[in-house]
């Protein structure tokens, strides 16, 4: 296979992000519980708490600077390889992206230093401060960040402009309220702290098999599980909720999730299982739970899901009014001063389809003389790959469920004082929980990739298609970058993922508890007499 | 009320011009003395304990200054979108180089003290060095070729398109501009460890610093002489432009012309002030060094650095990002900016946001200011990198 600049680029983009998105939610989760305990250790004035804001402020360092160092790619690639796309939506996609550092990443990485270095320069209130700082200032970034992205998925509040070739800005205030990115950014932020909690339950869940460390290992499993649960829900209901926005703004991409060819009386079924087959369009066999998909995704008993072959004839019509709007931009370009308002009228009539006729770009120079089995193509290129999009999606909601059905195990236990019990009589529970850790991981890239890849082929929501929306740039150097990426990234990866490894097992630092670990792994530490050796 | 209106297109324009400046200032300003003491890591202390007290001069502190350049790129996107867009992907491999070079560095700050294994430390000393000495070298070469013009041109759907190569960036007038950089960064974090850390690495820093700013003060000279003289050619827009327009970088007429960059001193003469600033804080520095005024060193420092940067942007007015190829299609402050409204949010933001990051960055630095030394690192030997 012939892999093209865009091809490539893509490639690129999805790698960098998705290696972003390992160290990402496990700092939005972290940094949060770290302020929750440091909160408890100022409250209670009790040691042991803050042992623990430091045993699990290592870990979180560990992973943050590979957060940083991954987020600088993120934030120039868009002008590297979507140089069309950066001069098309500048105007608005930029302004958050500004806002992000101005407002979250600054604070973020000024008050990181002070948590790790401003242990014996402040106050424990002025260090709580800097911590819950860090913790706000890196949700906020996700905030901005998923404005971003939301506008992407949902391109409210702005104009296309014939006269500077480009998406502006028409209501700031529609691009910050937009529904899809407050829908996603509760949504993200609870996957971080779903993915934060079950790894700091896991990790205590080892501690505990091995009888060591029991006192951090159960306050933080207590206060990882109540945080785990609570988080879980919440990112499945307001996963709903982004379910929901979907269908208002993306129905090809609810309908790839759902497999779902063809409309069906409301309220439509839902497909548990099914393989789909994009050569002939439908499915090769399915098993359906009927009403289920109509009720979550329209909340109503009749309103009606539209399926791919439906929308895919919406779409051939969209290209039709596209590529009238394109014909009339050719004309605005042209004579900007002398052409008529006739024409411009006729430009703004149809320029809410302008990004269909670049759809039909690739396959004709002139979408105004495409033939029906072009524009045929064209409609069909609006169709993500069903197969990936169904499964990735099952595979994040089978995810969820397992998480809140796992933290509520843990809750009742910890609530219930029983911590002990688990140790003693249940330990298949606690290597349970010790597997899990890598799952929300597994969740958040399939969500993901369900939300990036379902919007494909555009770059925007049928404003510019991805494959307009690349850079001037050759194969060889696209190749050249990622594989500098990949070698980069995969090698930090697993310098990082060692070092985890060896802090775990060294562990926290256990004061003047009973439970002495074995001294040749312990730091030494001035208040506990040092075993002789 | 249309809330945007209260400050003119144009007015806006030169404003975001300005922010444009201050902020690639403040980041050569914060992570300048970064990549300089990162940049001199290797040469300047020998012992391990040596390397941690230069690296925890900056440990604390260093991430909150790479912001400025995160910023940077977020305000050039929202305020510039074109130049975001033809500067980023025109300088592609680049622009690759810097960022695996930067992404080292968080890595190598944090990583380089979790073992004790001295192979592993010295890895990520070497890693520091690139993280620091690479960007300060290529963001130099790149404004040397944005002086120079850029190979690009637009089509009539400002689609670009990019003629130059990788290597062709190194030619001989950037390749000066990169080395300035690195002399003008290396006698910046110099300075700083003359301030931060004491004894025998601060009298190396010394050493190091005077001949760094040695190195800028001709090279700055060189610089200008090659401007001034004809060597590099300037660009004039030749047609009339109204700077209250939309954002079109093709509606105007431009040509490359000799000694257009002088033009703006010509007209104003005080602008003179500007590169005099620049040679004012390096003459200063260099003079300086040699004293115990630890702290007018670094403001001398400082100013050095405000005064280079400056005279680029003011050389260089309206043009930001001029096309050797298609003089018609460069980047200028009244062609290539987002739209009014656009502006005008971005700098409401701007006012409410950079002054409380100033207040909180002072806070952050005087807590954890002091010199840095052997002492203080066994003391606090386990939170220390």
């Amino acid at each position: 296979m012939e892999l093209s600049v865009v091809d490539l680029s893509r490639l690129q983009f999805a790698m960098t992000a998705l290696y972003h998105f390992l160290f990402v939610p496990l700092t939005i989760g972290l940094s949060i519980l770290l302020a929750t305990m440091e909160t408890v250790y100022v409250m209670t004035g009790r040691e042991i708490w803050k042992r623990m804001v430091k045993f699990w402020g290592t870990l979180f360092g560990i992973n943050f600077v590979l957060g940083v160092a991954t987020g600088l790619t993120m934030e120039f690639q868009f002008g590297m390889n979507w140089a069309y796309f950066s001069q098309y939506v500048g105007d608005v996609f930029g302004a958050p992206l500004a806002i992000e550092g101005l407002m979250a990443f600054f604070m973020e990485a000024t008050f990181v230093g002070l948590f790790f270095f401003g242990w014996d320069k402040l106050s424990r209130r002025q260090h709580l401060a800097a911590t819950w700082a860090v913790a706000i200032g890196t949700n906020f970034s996700a905030l901005w960040i998923l404005i971003a992205n939301g506008w992407m998925q949902n391109p409210i509040g702005a104009e296309f402009n014939p006269d500077t070739m480009r998406m502006e800005v028409s209501s700031f205030f529609d691009v910050l309220f937009n529904p899809v990115a407050q829908a996603k950014f509760v949504h993200t932020v609870s996957a971080g702290y779903v993915t934060a909690a079950l790894f700091m339950l896991g990790i205590s869940a080892w501690y505990m098999l091995q009888g060591r460390h029991l006192q951090i290992a159960k306050r933080s499993m207590t206060i990882a599980s109540a945080f785990g649960f609570a988080s879980a829900l919440s990112v499945v209901v307001l996963g709903d909720e982004s379910g929901y926005e979907a269908n208002l703004n993306q129905k090809m991409k609810l309908a790839t999730i759902e497999a779902m060819w063809h409309t069906e009386p409301a309220p439509a079924a839902f497909n548990v299982v099914a393989w789909p087959d994009m050569e002939n369009r439908e499915n090769i066999f399915a098993i359906e739970v009927p009403y289920v998909m109509g009720l979550i995704a329209t909340r109503s008993l009749d309103t009606i899901i539209p399926g791919i072959h439906e929308l895919v004839d919406r779409s051939k019509d969209r290209i039709r009014q596209g590529a009238v709007a394109w014909d009339a931009l050719q004309k605005i370009r042209e004579n900007p001063d002398t052409v008529s308002e006739e024409v411009r009228e006729t430009f703004r009539y149809n320029a809410n389809s302008l990004g269909y006729a670049y759809l039909l770009l690739p396959y004709t120079d002139n979408p105004m003389e495409a033939t029906t089995e072009q524009i045929d193509e064209a409609a069909w290129s609006t169709v993500p790959n069903v197969f990936p999009m169904f499964y990735a999606f099952r595979i994040m909601v089978a995810c969820g469920f397992f998480f809140i059905l796992l933290t509520s195990v843990f809750f009742y236990y910890s609530s219930a004082g029983k911590l002990d019990v688990l140790r003693e009589k249940r330990r298949w529970l606690l290597h349970v929980a010790v597997w899990s850790i890598p799952l929300p991981w597994v969740a958040c890239e399939m969500g993901w990739f369900v939300a990036e890849y379902g919007r494909q082929p555009w770059i925007i929501e049928s404003m510019l298609p991805t494959s307009a929306a690349v850079s001037s740039l050759s194969v060889v150097e696209v190749l050249l970058t990622l594989a500098g990426f990949v070698l980069l990234y995969s090698t930090l990866l697993v310098i990082e993922v060692t070092l985890m490894f060896k802090y775990i097992r060294i562990g926290p630092d256990d004061g003047e508890e009973p439970e002495v670990p074995p001294a040749s792994i312990r730091p030494v530490s001035g208040t506990v007499p040092v075993p002789a050796e | 009320m249309i809330l945007y209106e209260l400050i003119d297109y144009s007015t806006l324009k030169v404003i975001w011009w300005v922010l444009l400046g201050v902020l690639l200032i403040a980041f050569a300003v914060t992570d300048g003395f970064d990549m300089g003491v990162g940049a001199l890591l290797p040469f300047i202390a020998e012992t391990d304990i040596e390397r941690r007290v230069v690296i925890n001069t900056i440990g604390a502190t260093w991430e909150g200054n790479q912001v400025w350049f995160i910023l940077g790129g977020g305000a050039i996107f929202a305020a510039w979108p074109p130049l975001y867009a033809i500067s980023f992907s025109g300088f592609y491999l680049a622009m690759f180089v810097v960022l695996a070079a930067m992404i080292l560095r968080p890595v190598a700050f944090k990583y380089r003290s979790k073992k004790p294994d001295p192979s592993w430390r010295s890895s990520w000393d070497w890693a520091l060095f690139i993280g620091s000495f690479v960007p300060a070298l290529v963001f130099g070469v790149a404004v040397g070729n944005v002086m120079l013009g850029v190979p690009y041109s637009l089509d009539n759907d400002l689609r670009m398109t990019y003629e130059g190569s990788f290597f062709g960036l190194f030619s001989p007038f950037p390749l000066l501009c990169g080395l300035l950089s690195v002399s003008m960064l290396v006698m910046h974090g110099a300075v700083w460890l003359v301030m931060r850390a004491s004894g025998e690495i601060a009298r190396r820093a010394r050493r190091y610093g005077t001949m760094a700013a040695l190195f800028a003060i001709i090279l700055f000279a060189l610089g200008g002489y090659l401007v001034a003289s004809g060597y590099v050619d300037g660009f004039r827009i030749t047609s009339e432009v109204d700077p209250n327009m939309q954002a079109n970088p093709l509606a105007k007429q431009a040509v490359i012309e000799d000694g257009a960059w002088m033009t703006n001193y010509a007209t104003y003469p005080w602008l003179w002030l500007v590169p005099g600033l620049g040679f004012l804080g390096l003459i200063g520095t260099l003079v300086l060094l040699q004293t115990r005024l630890e702290m007018l060193i670094f403001v001398f420092s400082k100013w050095a650095i405000v005064g280079i940067i400056a005279t680029v942007g003011i050389s260089m007015f309206p043009f930001i990002l001029p096309s050797s190829v298609q003089p018609e299609a460069s980047l200028t402050v009244w062609d290539a900016s987002s739209t009014h409204r656009t502006l005008f949010n971005m700098l409401v933001a701007t006012l409410i946001f950079l002054p409380i990051i100033l207040v909180y960055t002072a806070w952050v630095y005087k807590v954890l200011w002091g010199k840095v030394d052997e002492e203080t690192i066994e003391r606090d030997n386990h939170t220390a990198y």
